[in-house]
């Protein structure tokens, strides 16, 4: 890594050299003045006598750049030398320019953009403190990780894994602050979800594990950061304020960091409660070991503990509780999981998808470079009399070579700084887009350093890709039979480079516009996909009774006023109520109901 | 110009060395110098002198100075450093010894005789 210190050197060592170069040009004139002074005292015109000094000097360019050599070469002055004439050769040629930039910005603007939802997915870990050492549990024998709050229990008190290990359950509730009920989307969490995940409240406090007094017993509520925003307007005193939760009171604690949205990615609850008073929007008793409700434990391994000595403890545990309760427990197995995808559940699907979009993304990348690098394969084709005559006036191949690769640099990092722009634009669109408006679903996949690396390093690498394919061509130029035979002198027609980079890129293409094909035609299909009945004119109205405390026996008696009450309505055919949609997973719609216009 | 003789590799060095070492010159002045103490018997190139004087200067054998010459014009005068004379006199004596070896070698031999 280039220090500070030794740039700043650099930077001073480029302009000594500036001024160097001033002073001996002006040398070099005062000298050629001086042969010419004394050239016209013996008699000869002054214009004469100055264009003999000159001749007499010798070849002047080439001491400038011998006496470059003596003072060493300076990078810096050597890269804007290059940089200012690839600028001039590429203004130009403004049309190829433009085609290779655009071509660079989409290709590299694609892969930015796949790899930043990927980055937010799958690489970035959770927004907690030391989020390396977090696991989520999930069963050995399935992809999940529900449990019962009794196993939990058992689970939390007898490892000797975890520094501590936290649990949490999603839940809807109802919200009354005072004015209009409104549906939240809770996280039910242990009392020391908070400490052990290490976690400063942006104001008041949290709740704590000391909180838990038996079922019921912790009526407290911790605000997310843009709950509070949105619907308390950032207000400092609800700290203490007591709202309604399906309709029981619970007294508001705090407001949790700015950046925290729970332990779930792109799943933001807006409420964070205590899961003991989860019997208290009727919900499962806290004791029984049947209902596997508990969505997801996690914690910290302690410090020296390895993931798979946690494991065995688990399942030693496991093993014990299966044998005490045979009649409620399944097979109890485990595995750590990462929780940010909730384990492997989602985690594989969404890994084995991602890979295949950032290998078609990289495939796109491949074929712009194919491309780009037949554009310059020609376009140095078409300037072999300019290479040749630079070979002949005594510049190096080297030099030449520079010269190709700071032009196929800067067109790389112009087409990435393009492409990137882009993909931020669209980033932000897909971060700020709620794709089911009833969930609390944020796709957070803002670009971050770790993109804009990757970026950078693919224009690098795409430019020094297509910016070598010309490579062979500038070492095989003979400047003699070049220049002596035009520039229409061509090698006997024969495979080239160019020609497999040409096959190359087709069959890139085929790949891409067959999979793009295949992906749009099923989704078109989907869309019109025939689900067996009618969809037409059917309306949906959802309603969750919990939110008014409706429980047990009163369910049925406000459900069918409800009917009776859409039944009325003009112009309603017929009316159903269902607990779960038809092709909505289970249990994700409450009380649905149908009605047809 | 056919009598004059090709510069020996290195040994333009010494030359400007030694042309600078009776006094502050600039560019022009030490090839009239050394034409002029050379009996102008050596062929130079007058452009080939600057390479080697800024290379001089870089070994820290020459400091150089802005100055107005004698045709009144702005030129940059060279002379030696204390390290330029140190090194004038070793490189002398090491030309005078390999001189006057090669003429040893090359003059004629008893056995010749």
């Amino acid at each position: 890594m280039i220090s500070l210190d030794s740039l700043r050197t650099r930077f001073t060592d480029f302009f000594q050299r500036e001024r160097l170069r001033a002073e001996m040009e002006e040398e070099l004139r005062s000298h050629i003045a001086h042969r010419a002074d004394d050239l016209e005292r013996s008699g000869l015109d002054r214009a004469v006598a100055e264009r003999r000094a000159r001749i007499e000097f010798g070849g002047r360019e080439k001491y400038k750049e011998q006496i470059h050599d003596t003072l060493g070469s300076n990078f810096l002055t050597t890269v804007l030398q290059d940089l200012r004439f690839a600028l001039r050769v590429l203004r130009k040629s403004p049309g190829f320019t433009l085609a290779a930039v655009l071509t660079l910005a989409m290709a590299i603007g694609a892969n930015a953009v796949v790899f930043s939802v990927m980055n937010a997915f799958v690489l970035r870990p959770l927004n907690v403190p030391d989020a390396a050492s977090l696991y989520a549990l999930q069963h050995g024998n399935e992809h999940s990780g529900y449990e019962s709050y009794a196993d939990y229990m058992d689970l939390r008190d007898r490892n000797h894994s975890f520094a501590s290990l936290i649990a949490y359950n999603v839940v809807r509730l109802g919200l009354d602050a005072g004015d209009e009920p409104t549906s939240v989307f809770g996280l039910e969490a242990s009392g020391n979800y908070f400490d052990s995940l290490e976690l400063h409240p942006y104001l008041g406090h949290f709740f704590h594990a000391s909180d838990e007094q038996g079922p019921n017993s912790a009526p407290f509520i911790v605000l997310s950061y843009d709950f509070w925003h949105t619907h308390f307007h950032d207000d400092r005193g609800v700290v203490g304020r007591v709202v309604r939760l399906n309709k029981h009171p619970f007294t508001i604690l705090g407001v949790a960091p700015r950046d925290f949205n729970g332990t779930l990615l792109f799943f933001n609850p807006e409420i964070f409660i205590p899961i003991v008073n989860h019997p208290q929007w009727g919900g499962e008793d806290l004791n029984t070991r049947e209902a596997h409700w508990v969505f997801e434990l996690m914690g910290h391994l302690k410090p020296g503990v390895t993931p798979a000595q946690t494991v065995s403890d688990l399942n030693s545990i496991g093993a014990q509780l299966e044998k005490a309760y045979p009649k409620d427990e399944r097979k109890m197995t485990f595995l750590l999981v990462r929780p940010n995808l909730y384990g492997d559940y989602l985690g594989q699907p969404v890994k084995a998808f991602m890979a295949g979009l950032m290998l078609l993304a990289g495939l796109i990348l491949l074929a712009a470079c194919a491309n780009l690098g037949s554009l310059f394969a020609a376009r140095a084709a078409d300037r072999s009399r300019e290479v040749a005559l630079r070979l002949a006036l005594g510049s190096r191949r080297r030099r030449i070579l520079r010269a190709l690769f700071t032009e196929a640099m800067l067109i790389s990092l112009a087409g990435g700084g393009a492409g990137v722009c882009g993909s931020v634009v669209l980033l932000r669109a897909m971060s700020a887009w709620r794709p089911f408006p009833r969930w609390p679903i944020h796709i957070g996949v803002n670009p971050d350093v770790t993109v804009y690396a990757v970026a950078l390093l693919l224009a690098v690498v795409s430019g020094l890709l297509f910016g070598a394919v010309p490579v062979r061509q500038v070492l095989d130029t003979n400047p003699y039979q070049v220049v002596k035979a035009g520039s229409n002198a061509r090698m006997g027609r024969r495979i080239t480079l160019r020609d497999v980079l040409l096959v190359v890129q087709i069959a890139i293409c085929a790949v891409l516009v067959t999979a793009s094909m295949v992906a749009v035609r099923g989704l078109a299909r989907s869309l019109h996909a025939n689900f067996g009945f009618d969809v037409q004119n059917v309306l949906l109205a959802e309603t969750d009774l919990g939110m008014a405390d409706y429980a047990q026996d009163r369910v049925p008696a406000m459900q069918k006023r409800m009917i009776e009450g859409l039944q009325a309505i003009p112009g309603v055919e017929s009316v159903g109520l269902a607990d779960s949609l038809p092709l909505a997973a289970r249990g994700e719609s409450p009380d649905a109901h149908w009605q047809k216009l | 110009m056919t009598d004059q003789a090709q510069l020996l590799p290195g040994t333009l060095d010494l030359l400007v060395l030694r042309a600078v070492s009776l006094g502050p010159l600039h560019g022009y002045g030490i090839l009239l110098r050394i034409g002029q103490i050379s009996g102008q018997a050596l062929l130079i190139e007058q452009g080939a002198l600057y390479p080697g004087l800024f290379r001089l200067v870089r070994q820290g054998l020459l400091k150089s100075t802005w100055g107005t010459s004698e045709n009144n014009r702005r030129a940059k005068f060279y002379e030696l450093t204390a390290e330029g004379r140190r090194r004038l006199q070793e490189e002398t004596d090491s030309w005078n010894r390999l001189a006057g070896a090669i003429a040893a070698a090359l003059s004629p031999q008893p056995e010749e005789l």
